[in-house]
Parts: C-alpha cells; structure tokens; sequence
C-alpha cells in the first residue's frame, strides 16, 4: 500500500497529459461553437484551419532561428504565435467573403454551409500540405522539462516521479488567459453582448440596431484566433502533422456536442471530460493499481481498458452516449 | 419522352476523353481510369442517394467502403485451419460475449425502473461483461496473430467465390449505417455529419489495428479473382487472334483483356443499380423521399415518418458504397487498410455528386467518371502551374524544391476549388435533377 507513490503516478501519466490535451481540446471546441453559435452552421473545416495557423507559425519559426532570434527557455513559437493569429483571422475573414457570406445572404439550409465548409477544408487541406508538406514537423525548442522526472525522483527519494513539460504549463497557462479574456470580451464588451444577443435571437438583435456583419466578422477573428493557438499549443505538445489536425476534428466536436453545441461554458468541461477520458481509458493502469494493492496481489495484466490506437473510440462514444440521452449537451446548448 | 441530346452529348465526351487517353497516352492507362471511374461512378451514386434524394449529408464514405472491404477478405480468402485450432473459440466466445453484454444492457436498461439502482446495475453488467470479453478475447487474438505473422496470422475467410463478397460487403456496410442512424437521425443535421465522420475513422483504426482479422497494416495480398489475370488470359485463344487482328503484342492484349472483363463486369453492377435507382426515384417512394427533402414539416403533416424513411435511405446509400468498396478491395487484389484516407474515399466522392449533379443519378455517374479522370490527369497539369507560380523565386531556390516535392497535394486543392466554384456558380451541376 503507497497511496502517494499511486498518486504521483497518476499525476505523471493521467492528469498533466490530460489537462493539457484537454485545454487544447477546450480552445477548439470554443471555436467550433462560437461559429455554431453565431453562424448556426458546424464547421468541418476547423481541424484544418488549425493546421493553417501553426503552418505559419512554424515557418516564422523556422525564419527567427535562422536570424538566431530564441526566447530562452521558452519556444520561439510564442513570439511567432501572433503573426500564426493574423495570417488565420486573414484567411478566415477571405473564406467568409469568398464563400460562406453568399450563402449566409441567400438564407440557405444550414447544411449547405456545412458542405461550403468541406469545400474550404479541402482547400485548406491541399493549400497546407502543398506549402509545408504532409509529413510530421516538430518545432518544440528552449527548455523542454520545467519539472525533470529524475531530478523530481532523486531530490524526493520517491519511487515514482512527476515531469512537467514546458509546452503542457505553457498550454495549461496560455488556455487559462486565453479562456478568461474570452469570458471578460463576451460578458462585459459591448462587442461580447452584442454577439450574445445576435445568438440568442437574431432578429431581435437586428432590430435593436446590431450590425450583423460586424457580428460575423468579430466571430471569424475570434474563432480564427483561438484555432491558431490551439493548433500551435498542440502542435508544441505533440507536433505537428497535417492529417493528426484533421483528425482532431471528432475530438474537437465531441467535446463541443457533449457541453452543448454554441455554448462556451460546455465547451470548455467538454474538452476536459474528453481529454481526461481519452487518457484514463487507454491508460495501462497497473503501475498505479500496483501501488494501492497489498503485498503480493499486485495486477499481472496491464489494465489497460482500450489500446492506445483507439482515442478516436473513446471520444465518439461518449458522443453517442450523450446524443442518445441528452442531445442538448450537459450545458443545454445553443446560447453564447 | 424526348431525347435528352444534353447528357448523350457530355457522356459521348466523357468517352472522347478516355478514347483520347487511350490513344495518346496508353489503353492500359485508360482502362484503369475506366475501373475505377465505374467504381467512384457507383459510390457517388450511392452518397446521391443519401444526399439528392433525402438531404442526407453523410461524411463516412470511407468507412463503408472499408467494410466492403474486409467483407472481401472474410469471404474469399481461404480459412487459416492453424488459426482457428490456435484461438478461433476464443475469439468467437469473446464476441459473443460482447454482444450478449450489449443486448443485456439495453434489456435491463428497457426494463428497469428508472432510478439510481437502474445506473449502476447497468454499468454492473457492462464492467463485467467487458472484463469476460477481454479474458477470453485477449489471449486467443494474441494465439491466432502468432500462427505464421509473415504471411498469416489472421484467421482468413471462408474460401467461398469472390463474387459473394460483393453482397455481403454491402451488407455490412448497411449494418453499420444502421447502427449510425439509428443514434443520429432524427437530430439536427451536423449531427449525422460528425458521427459519419467519426464512425469512419473508427472503422479504419479498427482494421489497422485487429490484425487477427484483417492482418491489419500487413495487408492481405492475393485475394483471389474473377477474372482469369493476364497470365491466364494468354491461354485463350481469342486473346491470341485479337493480337493478331490489332497488332499489339501478346502480353499487352492479355492485360487489356483482364481489365477489360473487370469493366464489363463492374459496367453490368452499375447498369442494375442504375435501373434501380431510376426505378425507385421515379415511384411513389422517390416522390416521397422528395417530398420530405424539400419540405420536412409538410411531409410530417402527410403522416410521413420521416426519420423512418431517413434510416431507410441512409442504410440504402452505405449499403451501395459498401458494394463499391467491395469491387474496388476485388479489383486490387489486396486490401491495405493503410493506405484509407478521407480526402480520397469520403470528400473525393463528395466533389463527384456535387460536380455531376445533386439529386439525378446519371450526374452522379458521369461526375464519378470524370473526377476520377481528372484526378488522375490533373497531376501534370498541377506540376506545371505549380512551375509556373513559383517561377518568381529562381531556378535553385530552396522554396521552389519545396513546393516542387508537395506538389502532389495540389490535386487536392483543385478538387476544391472546384466543388467550391460549382457549388457557387452553377449549384445543380452538370447534369441538373428534372
């Protein structure tokens, strides 16, 4: 029996990984449901709208080292992560004038956006992997641990260990901040009420004077913002790869379905309950069930629910479940 | 009925294109694009299915493709007997049990006052139920991938003819599609669209990942045919005079010969469907999938289930891609599932309906053919406007290398801005529904 021992390890191997992934999952996931909020339609092309972001980032930061430019022990990403934002909201705000707002003027089914919205994913997609390549690209740098799994061990004289990495505290910082002034803009900016009431009624908005098309527009920058540092946040945890974008869409979804579709507050738990799902099932848990058992009765098999080739599994379950029993999402979606 | 000159006279071009292929480039490279053209053809017709008929926006292609797939395997290939001594009541108890847990949970779950103990009795019997699948399924998955890993290690098919497969893929597609639905109709519509998406990704980590039924990325290779292969082809004696009549070699005409029998074959698949398709669109039943596409609530009003009619079209449509994907696993011979990607089987489809002509089955058809045509040949024409746009940086810059050796991917930008541009200028597409 070494309860701390099992909770270190649980630490270690569930819970920093998981509150960073599901940070990254809350900011795209609050993306997905501000466009679904605002513009009522589900954007497919999100997974590859991060994708576009970090590209940029990563070729600034490919540029800023070979000017020899680095933040210490921080990634230079960080210092490249606005100009990430601004080519985003630039390509996002160019797909809104040259796509979406045709069909948002004709008043059209909301599943023909979600078809312009592949259209633009494909686009994305073939512009990404035309400019960078498909293949994996990692452009982590400065000091990769902030807590050392050994330097931890040998100055505690525990059996087990706890690690920090800088891009986890960086993501779990950065989603911090990012959700806060998020909440702040939207509950307490003129802008914010106004793209709350947009949501909430949109013909009562329009008739209280909102410019509709400010609305859209401030909703392109937000959500095009919020894709770009999630992508790069994630990109910094796990690096970057094209296709690992696109596939985070179901995540990305999962979480944003499973707070309620166009309601941040739900998208924020819904990223965090997937996240820390994904990880506790595919999770071998005999390391820590060894610690809590008696002498002797240590686990032989890994007690490991789902290999680890099945996350996509995990998060499209719990989708299911909470379609099948509570369609709304836990928040009750659909207000912003 | 008046002749309608307009799709006689963009098919008879869609021919020219491929007659042109053939003579400028090569038969073999024709034929090709052919099979596969009727293949895409017979997918796109079933997503049309979905999408003209009933508005239903399935992202999932792939993953029904895939089951078509692994159907192929699981029919023709010849059974592993090591295999099954090693683990095969194993693995069959263990899905068994899994099976039993599911249908046990939702039993308890439709009999059980609703309340505190319903939950955990429920999670009860799925705890437990997992716990006995995996101790049983485990151990005899890991026996059956140790028989001969190099060139088995699976538990095989049923050693049944090929053509089987072609049915049974469609039906397992339509058994997932049922499943799908039955959680996502009835929803609002991205809804249907996420968990397509999801359901598909899933099907392909399963198969990559199950290499006791599937070899997973290892392949299955040698999947046995329905049409004599070149080699065979040489025997017969009309492949000889045919050499002899057009001058090509042998060997050549043997190759054409195979192909060519795999085209009439998928021709006459894609001539039933075809005469299905038009048949149920131009009855009472199309009129009503119709009539609930344009107008729900009014469809309603008629006494209309219209989530019923939804599942219905919606098993119908995966099962045709699910048929497709069969095909598509027979004419390779070999079943990757590595080389699934959702550009190329899901959103590529996508491109063929809406290019070809939302809700009229021969645009769907001649949009399979020509995307495919396109795809194929859009890649040179990619490299050169790729040459062309970088021409700016100079002959040995390190940028122009770069988007030189991506310049595959721009295929896949072209694709869209052409669904884009159809989408936006011409929303019918090429042939439009009556």
């Amino acid at each position: 029996m070494d309860p701390l021992n099992a909770l270190l390890a649980l630490t270690n191997f569930v819970l920093i990984p998981g509150i960073a992934y599901g940070s990254q999952l809350a900011l795209g996931a609050l993306g997905v449901t501000l466009i679904y909020g605002i513009l009522r339609f589900a954007n497919i092309a999100h997974g590859d709208v991060m994708a576009f972001g970090t590209m940029w980032t990563i070729l600034g930061t490919w540029l800023l080292k070979s000017w020899g430019v680095s933040l210490g022990f921080l990634p230079t990403a960080l210092l490249v992560l606005p100009f990430g934002i601004v080519m985003t909201v630039l390509y996002l705000l160019a797909a809104d004038k040259l796509v979406f707002s045709f069909y948002r003027k004709q008043r059209v089914r909301p599943v023909t956006l979600v078809m312009a919205s592949l259209g633009v994913m494909f686009v994305t997609n073939g512009l990404v992997r035309l400019i960078i390549g498909p293949g994996s690209q990692y452009f982590e740098d400065g000091e990769r641990f902030i807590i050392n799994v050994r330097e931890f061990m040998a100055t505690t004289g525990l059996e087990e260990g706890v690690g920090l990495r800088t891009a986890q505290a960086l993501t779990i910082a950065v989603a911090l901040i990012v959700m806060v002034a998020l909440f702040w803009f939207l509950n307490r900016t003129r802008t914010g009420k106004s793209m709350r009431a947009y949501s909430d009624n949109e013909d009562l908005a329009l008739l209280s004077g909102i410019n509709p098309d400010r609305v859209v527009m401030v909703t392109w920058i937000l959500a095009g913002g919020l894709a770009a540092i999630a992508g790069v946040l994630f990109g910094l945890d796990k690096g970057f790869r094209p296709f690992t974008y696109f596939q985070m869409l179901l995540p990305i979804f999962a979480a944003a379905i499973v707070g309620g579709l166009g309601n941040p507050m739900g998208a924020i738990a819904g990223g965090y309950i997937i996240a820390l799902s994904e990880m506790s099932i595919t999770y071998a848990w005999r390391r820590v069930v060894a610690h809590l058992a008696p002498e002797g009765w240590e686990p032989n098999n890994l007690l490991q629910v789902l290999s680890s080739d099945y996350n996509l599994a995990v998060s499209f379950a719990i989708m299911v479940l909470v379609l099948i029993f509570r369609p709304t999402g836990i928040f009750r979606g659909k207000t912003i | 009925m008046s002749v309608n000159w307009r799709n006689i006279s963009l098919f008879s071009l869609m021919g020219l294109l491929l007659i042109m292929t053939g003579v400028n480039q090569s038969w073999t490279l024709a034929l090709t694009i052919v099979n596969m053209g009727l293949i895409s053809s017979i997918m796109a017709l079933g997503v049309n299915m979905q999408w003209g008929y009933a508005g239903l926006f399935n992202v999932g292609v792939m993953g029904y493709t895939a089951l078509g797939g692994l159907a192929v395997v699981l029919i023709s290939m010849p059974p592993v007997g090591e295999a099954w001594s090693a683990g095969g009541f194993g693995v069959l108890l263990g899905i068994l049990i899994g099976v039993g847990t599911i249908l046990a949970a939702i039993a308890l779950w439709n009999r059980m006052a609703p309340g505190k103990l319903r939950v955990l009795a429920l999670i009860a019997v799925l705890v437990g139920g997992f716990a006995l699948n995996r101790y049983f399924f485990l151990p005899a998955a890991a026996a059956i991938e140790a028989v001969n890993p190099a060139s088995e290690g699976y538990l095989g098919g049923l050693g049944l003819p090929v053509l089987l497969a072609w049915p049974v893929g469609a039906l397992f597609a339509a058994a997932a599609a049922w499943l799908i639905g039955r959680v996502a109709l009835g929803l609002r519509s991205d809804y249907l669209a996420i968990a397509t998406l999801g359901i598909s990704e899933i099907i392909i980590n399963f198969l990559k990942n199950e290499d006791w039924l599937s070899r997973g990325v290892k392949n299955v290779v040698g999947l046995p045919r329905p049409i004599p292969t070149p080699v065979e082809m040489r025997q017969y004696e009309f492949v000889f005079q045919l050499s002899q009549m057009t001058g090509l070699p042998v060997n050549r005409m043997a190759t054409i010969a195979s192909m060519a029998g795999f085209a009439l074959l998928f021709l006459l698949v894609l001539a039933i469907l075809m005469w299905l398709a038009e048949k149920a669109l131009n009855s009472p039943w199309g009129r009503m999938m119709r009539a609930i596409r344009d107008n729900e609530t009014a469809a309603r009003a008629m006494g209309k289930d219209v989530t019923k009619r939804h599942l219905n079209i919606f098993v119908l449509g995966s099962a045709v891609c699910g048929l497709a994907g069969a095909m598509m696993v027979t004419l390779d011979g070999q079943l990757n599932p590595g080389t699934y990607e959702p550009l190329r089987y899901t959103f590529l489809i996508w491109v063929m309906v809406i290019v070809g002509g939302q809700g009229n089955n021969w645009g769907a058809v001649l949009g399979g053919m020509l995307i495919w045509f396109l795809w194929v040949q859009v890649e040179p024409a990619g490299r050169w406007l790729a040459y062309v746009l970088t021409s700016g940086f100079g002959a040995d810059s390190a940028v122009r290398d770069h988007i030189m050796n991506n310049v595959a991917h721009m295929r896949l930008l072209t694709m869209g801005l052409a669904m884009l541009l159809v989408m936006r200028f011409s929303p019918r597409g090429l042939i439009p529904e009556r």
